[in-house]
């Protein structure tokens, strides 16, 4: 078992430098708050050509929020502030005086959403701190957080200094070496484009997209980035030859997959750090188990993927690792999923099923079998999961809140899923129901939706999860 | 010091007892899986008739995803086992009819009901009722809490009930609910209490 959690660790942390092919800040838009207490980061919504946030999702990082909504009032307090905003207007009252925002408040579903602009007007008042915002790369400031770097070769090598500790994911294709830091508020250096006198490794270039900063290092050769000086120094240099594959079958992927073949080589005993993985994703069925055939066109093979691909991006936009059990129509027998689960000591295992029974989220815990059932070894294998069912309970639970407060039937139930019984983690799986019709279950917005729910209970519950 | 052709003999009495002993225990185990092979291999016999009785079904409704116990009056053999088959084919016709509330395919039976003891059901169903019953967590696992409930209400002292399709065990019923497990009655009476309540 510890030289499987090891070589897991191991993959993880190669697949991190080497399986990622550089992509830039894709997926979905999302803002990226950064404050002295924590950096975290939501879901950008267009409305109207303009980008707007859940307000209500920020505020609630800052302290004990209420919310009231009355029609088309919506009520929020926060430090004992209490802002009202009237939907479709900008008009809004602080206190007894009124102010305007750049533009119109929304309401929907018992959400408040305000543009991403606004907030430079709403937090100040709430705060009592200034605010900066970089809109072009949706990147805002509370206070006064920042990582600044230094860059300089040595030898062939170039030598990154920051002012604290840093975790970027870095992916690489020939010739760069792309370090993405969704957490650090990293600042720019004087000049976005450093050059060296170096023929490995002749120039960097800093960035900002997505609510994501970036450097890229161009090297003549295969590049390979260690870390040392507790996370404040990354040493990049030409990749050493003869050095480890990439791990032999690493069936959890947390690029956009498919895993792409090793670009450049990183060796067994790397010092790259262990990334711990929050949630274990399983798109359930696929490959040669289409689950429900939801319609003539539709199997829920292929809808739990497209959702499952939407929660690992609202999990990560909301600053939390996930993995996905499959990315690609492969057939995964439930064993498999288990034993690849318990691999990689997450702390949550989601299942991803879709269904044309009923409307809304039914989140399950497992239902554990007749005691004696099993023999031999495999009795603790039938039975792994009833040491975490309080945290699979709390995890079931609030998914469902979350599923609820974005005004959908929930529901929380045990079922005999396999392979719930088998994952040493809180485990849930949820079956997601259409709104009204089956086509429900291929719209891009409700799948979103329903996303954004099951990554909101999930991260919601994050510190219930597992013994402190 | 004892003599060498007394070591030698009692060793082949002991080689020779525990060959027996083994040999014995292995035609025990044969035996009884002949019995079970031979029990589950065909299908149950038409129903023998019996005076009737009020039984509790309970009926899962796919509308709002519920189950509810109801009363019914069907005739009931004197025989456990014949019994457990009776309470499985009226479970049956109700699902089965046009006005079903959780539909199950006309061609799905009960082959039969296996009592175990103690407190043992084994209840095979023939291959139409897994390959034409309908997928999803709910949709399945409604079939398999209406059935071990109904046993369980009406055949005192069941405590675990097993599902095989054809006699064989199966991963699932339509690819979610697990039939590989033994289930344990007092976990499906607790899901039985929530399932009651409508959502
Ligand atoms: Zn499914």
């Amino acid at each position: 078992m510890h030289w499987s959690r090891y070589r897991l660790r191991l993959c993880v942390c190669i697949c991190l430098v080497i399986s990622a092919p550089i992509s830039g800040s894709s997926g979905p838009k999302q803002l990226t708050i950064f404050s002295d207490a924590a950096s975290f980061s939501l879901p950008v919504r267009e409305q109207g050509g303009r980008e707007y946030v859940d307000l209500m999702e920020i505020l609630r990082r800052f302290g004990r929020t209420d919310t009231r909504s009355d029609h088309d009032r919506w009520r929020v307090t926060l430090n004992n502030l209490t802002v009202e905003f009237k939907n479709g207007k900008t008009r809004f009252k602080v206190g007894k005086s009124d102010a305007d925002l750049s533009a119109p408040f929304y309401l929907e579903n018992g959400m408040g959403y305000v543009t991403v602009d606004s907030l430079t007007t709403l937090l100040p008042l709430f705060l009592q701190t200034q605010v900066t915002l970089h809109q072009n790369s949706r990147r805002l400031f509370v206070g006064n957080p920042a990582v600044h770097f230094t860059a300089q070769t040595s030898g062939t090598a170039l030598v990154l200094n920051f002012s604290s500790a840093v975790n970027p994911s870095i992916s690489t294709e020939p010739g760069k070496l792309r370090m993405s830091f969704s957490r650090e508020p990293l600042v720019a250096p004087g000049t976005e484009r450093l050059s060296f006198d170096s023929k490995v490794i002749p120039s960097a270039v800093y960035s900002e997209e997505n609510g994501t900063a970036a450097i890229t290092v161009n090297g003549s050769a295969p590049l390979f980035a260690r870390f040392s000086n507790d996370g404040r120094t990354i040493n990049i240099s030409p990749a050493p030859q003869g050095a480890a594959q990439a791990a032999s079958t690493p069936t959890i992927n947390q690029g956009n997959a498919p895993a792409a073949p090793p670009q450049a080589p990183a060796p067994a005993s790397s010092p790259i750090p262990f990334v711990p993985v929050f949630a274990v994703i399983d798109p359930a069925h696929g490959g040669d188990d289409q689950g429900e055939q939801l319609s003539p066109q539709l199997a829920e093979k292929d809808v739990t993927l497209a959702i499952a691909t939407r929660i690992r991006q609202e999990l990560q936009a909301r600053g939390m690792t996930a993995v996905l059990l499959r990315s690609s129509d492969i057939t995964l027998a439930a064993d498999q999923r288990a034993s690849a689960a318990n691999r990689s000591q997450a702390t949550v295992y989601i299942a991803v099923h879709a269904v044309s029974l009923g409307s809304g989220v039914r989140v399950y815990t497992s239902l554990l079998p007749a005691s004696g059932d099993s023999r031999g070894p495999f009795l603790d294998w039938q039975t792994a999961q009833s040491g975490y069912r309080t945290f699979s309970q709390a995890a079931a639970e609030s998914v469902a809140a979350e599923v609820s407060r974005r005004q959908m039937k929930s529901r929380t139930l045990v079922a005999p899923l396999q392979p719930l019984n088998n994952l040493e983690m809180a485990s849930v799986a949820v079956e997601l129901a259409p709104r009204s019709t089956i086509a429900d279950l291929n719209s891009p917005n409700y799948q979103q939706t329903l996303a954004e729910s099951v990554a909101a209970g999930l991260a919601a519950a994050h510190d219930r999860l597992r013994k402190p | 010091m004892i003599p060498r052709h007394l070591i030698f003999g009692t060793a082949a009495m002991l080689v020779i007892a525990l060959a027996a002993g083994m040999y014995a225990w292995h035609l025990r185990r044969q035996i009884a899986h002949q019995q079970i092979q031979t029990d589950v291999s065909h299908p149950a016999s038409p129903a023998p008739q019996g005076p009737m009785e009020q039984v509790t079904l309970w009926v899962a409704e796919d509308d709002p995803g519920t189950l509810r116990a109801r009363a019914a009056t069907i005739p009931m053999p004197s025989g456990r086992q014949e019994r457990a088959e009776e309470l499985m084919r009226a479970l049956l016709n109700v699902y089965t009819q046009e006005s079903s509330p959780h539909p199950i395919v006309p061609t799905a039976e009960v082959r039969t009901v296996f009592l175990v003891d103690p407190g043992l059901a084994v209840i095979d169903l023939n291959r139409a009722f897994a390959e034409g019953h309908r997928s999803g967590i709910l949709v399945e696992e409604l079939t398999i809490a209406s059935m071990v409930q109904t046993i369980t209400a009406n055949i005192p002292g069941t405590t675990r009930v097993k599902f095989l399709i054809d006699g064989k065990s199966q991963p699932t019923l339509a690819g979610h609910a697990d039939l590989s497990i033994t289930y344990d009655v007092s976990a499906i009476q607790q899901l039985a209490s929530v399932l009651q309540n409508t959502p």
